[in-house]
C-alpha cells in the first residue's frame, strides 16, 4: 500500500495541530481546530464537507492567502511564510485579467520577477514552449488570441488552471473550481485534470462540497466537520489510478460514497432538518 | 434592440424636447423676455460668435475646467489609488476626505479670493477644490472593487506588493478610472460657471451672468446649451477612448 511506504518520507505538505480563529474574544469563530494532516509528493487529495467546516480556510492557508493562528504548516519542510510561485492556485471565478488576452493570461507569470530569476535564453525558449503546450493540453489553440469574457465558463476555468500550472508549481491548490459549471462540462472538466494530473505528475489539493467528484478525483479523501471545523475522517479510495466516468456506478464506488454522505450529513447538523422533513 | 432601432429613439430623445420647446414658444403664450425661442437662440449665438468673442469666451472657460479638472486628476489618481490598495493609508486619509468633501466647494470662494486673488488661478481652485475630494473617493472604489480573486491569483504566482499594483491593480481599474475621468468632468463644468459667475470677467459663465443684466434671455439660453454641447462632446470623447483602449468591453455578441 502506498501510504505505508511513503510514511517516512517527508511529506510535501505537512500540517500539524493547525488551528484558524477568525475574530477577537468574545466574539471569535474557530474555523479549523487542532488539524493533522499530511500530504505526500504527487498525490491529489480532495477535502469535502458540508459549508463552515472550513475546508476553504485549510486550503488558503496552505496556499499562504490566509495565516493559521496556531499550529504548523510546512512545505516540503519549510514553514508557509505567505503565498509563493510554489504553490499555485484555481479559483471558482473571476480570477482571470479580462484585459489580458488567453495566452496572456497564461504567460502573466512570466511577468513577474520571482518567475525571472536567472533566466537564460533557453529558459525563455522553454517557456513558450510550455505555454504552447499547456494551450494545446487544455484545448483552446483556437482561443489563444480570445479575450477571457468570450469564453464559456469550462474554457475560462481552463485557462485558469493553465496559468496555475505555468510556473510549474509544486503543488495545485483548487477552491471548488468547478462549482459553477454545468454537470456535463464539469465531467470533462474531471477528466482533463486527471490527464493534467498523470501528466504534470504535481500534487493537487482539490476541495469541493460535491461528494462524487471528492472521490472521482481523489486518491484520498478527507471529510471536514463544521462548528468548529476538524478532520473527522480520511477515505482511501478503492479505485485504480487510471478513473472512468463508469466507475462512478461500481459498488465500491457507491458504498463510499454512501459513508461520506453519511459522515457528512452526520456531522453538519443537517439531520436535524433531515428529521424534521420526515415528520412533516 | 437593434442599431437602428436605437438611433431611432435617441434622436426622438432630443428632437422632441426641441420641437416641444420651439411650439411652446412660438404660440406666444410666454413673453421672450422669459422663454426666447429655439430660432432666437440660435441668431443670438451666431451674432455672439461673428460679432461678440463666443470662441475667446469658450476657449478660456475650457482652458479653465481642463486645468482644475487635470489637477484634480494628478492629485486624486495615486491618492486614491493609496487609499484603495492600504488600509493605513486608508485609515490616515478617508476620514478627512470624507468630511471635506461634504463642505460645499462654493462657500470656498471666499476664502479663495482672500488667498489666491481674483485672477485665473482662483478660478481654477474652485473647480479643483470641487472635484478633487470626490475624486480620490471615486478612485479609491474603483481600486477596493477590483476582485480578491485576480489580486490573490497574481500572489499565488508569486507577484510582489508592487507588481500587484502595477500589474493586476492599476489595469484593472483603469476602464473605472476612465469612466470616474469622465463623470468628475461633468462637475467641473458646475463648478467652473459657479466661479465665473462670482469673479471673473471672461468665459461662457460670466457671459450669461452679463446677459442677464442686460436681459438677454436668448443668450443665457444660448451659453447654457453651448456648455451643454461641450460636455456633450467631452462625454463622447471619453466614451470613444473608453472604446478604444478597453476593446474586451465592448466586444460584439
Amino acid at each position: 500500500m502506498a501510504a505505508s511506504e511513503t510514511l517516512t518520507a517527508v511529506p510535501k505538505i505537512g500540517i500539524r495541530k493547525l488551528t484558524k480563529v477568525f475574530g477577537e474574544p468574545p466574539r471569535e469563530v474557530t474555523a479549523l481546530q487542532n488539524i493533522d494532516l499530511d500530504i505526500y509528493d504527487n498525490e491529489f487529495v480532495t477535502l469535502v464537507g458540508a459549508s463552515g467546516c472550513g475546508k476553504s480556510t485549510l486550503l488558503r492557508i496552505i496556499g499562504g492567502l490566509d495565516h493559521n493562528t496556531d499550529g504548523e504548516i510546512n512545505v516540503r519542510g519549510k514553514p508557509v511564510q505567505g503565498p509563493g510561485a510554489d504553490r499555485a492556485m484555481v479559483f471558482q471565478h473571476y480570477s482571470l485579467y479580462p484585459w489580458l488576452r488567453v495566452m496572456e493570461n497564461i504567460r502573466f507569470c512570466r511577468s513577474l520577477k520571482a518567475n525571472r530569476k536567472d533566466i537564460t535564453s533557453s529558459d525563455v525558449e522553454a517557456a513558450s514552449g510550455r505555454s504552447d503546450a499547456l494551450l494545446e493540453l487544455m484545448g483552446l489553440r483556437s482561443m489563444a488570441d480570445a479575450w477571457p469574457n468570450q469564453l464559456s465558463g469550462g474554457m475560462q476555468q481552463r485557462v485558469a488552471i493553465a496559468r496555475a500550472l505555468m510556473p510549474k508549481p509544486e503543488v495545485l491548490l483548487m477552491d471548488e473550481p468547478f462549482g459553477a459549471l454545468d454537470a456535463q462540462t464539469r465531467e470533462v472538466m474531471h477528466d482533463l485534470i486527471l490527464h493534467v494530473f498523470t501528466l504534470e505528475r504535481a500534487t493537487i489539493v482539490f476541495v469541493t462540497h460535491d461528494v462524487e467528484e471528492a472521490i472521482y478525483l481523489g486518491q484520498r479523501v478527507v471529510v471536514l466537520a463544521p462548528r468548529p471545523g476538524r478532520i473527522d475522517s480520511i477515505y482511501q479510495v478503492p479505485l485504480p489510478a487510471k478513473r472512468h466516468q463508469d466507475m462512478k456506478h461500481i459498488p465500491e464506488f457507491l458504498a463510499l460514497k454512501r459513508a461520506i454522505v453519511g459522515r457528512i450529513r452526520e456531522t453538519s447538523g443537517m439531520k436535524t432538518d433531515l428529521d424534521l422533513l420526515d415528520r412533516l | 434592440m437593434s442599431q437602428r432601432r436605437y438611433w431611432m429613439f435617441a434622436i426622438a430623445g432630443l428632437v422632441v424636447p426641441l420641437a416641444a420647446w420651439w411650439i411652446l414658444s412660438s404660440l406666444g403664450l410666454v413673453s421672450k423676455i422669459f422663454l426666447p425661442g429655439p430660432v432666437d437662440v440660435y441668431k443670438r449665438a451666431v451674432v455672439w460668435a461673428s460679432r461678440d468673442k463666443l470662441l475667446s469666451d469658450a476657449s478660456i472657460s475650457i482652458y479653465r475646467v481642463s486645468v482644475g479638472w487635470l489637477l484634480s486628476a494628478v492629485i486624486a489618481i495615486p491618492l486614491g489609488v493609496l487609499i484603495g490598495t492600504f488600509r493605513p493609508v486608508q485609515a490616515l486619509l478617508e476620514p478627512l476626505t470624507d468630511f471635506i468633501r461634504y463642505m460645499p466647494a462654493v462657500a470656498f470662494i471666499p476664502l479663495v479670493m482672500l488667498w489666491i486673488g481674483i485672477d485665473e488661478g482662483s478660478k481654477i481652485a474652485i473647480i479643483f477644490i470641487g472635484t478633487v475630494f470626490q475624486m480620490v473617493l471615486m478612485v479609491a472604489e474603483d481600486v477596493r472593487r477590483v476582485p480578491t480573486t485576480q489580486i490573490e491569483a497574481a500572489q499565488t504566482m508569486g507577484a510582489s506588493r508592487g507588481e500587484i499594483i502595477q500589474l493586476v491593480l492599476l489595469p484593472a481599474a483603469k476602464p473605472a478610472l476612465v469612466d470616474t475621468m469622465r463623470i468628475t468632468m461633468g462637475w467641473a463644468w458646475t463648478y467652473l460657471v459657479v466661479a465665473e459667475l462670482v469673479a471673473a470677467n471672461s468665459g461662457l459663465g460670466y457671459a450669461i451672468l452679463k446677459a442677464q443684466r442686460f436681459l438677454q434671455t436668448d443668450k443665457i439660453f444660448a451659453g447654457i446649451i453651448i456648455i451643454g454641447l461641450i460636455g456633450l462632446i467631452t462625454d463622447q470623447i471619453f466614451r470613444w477612448i473608453h472604446r478604444t483602449a478597453f476593446p474586451w468591453l465592448h466586444l460584439k455578441r
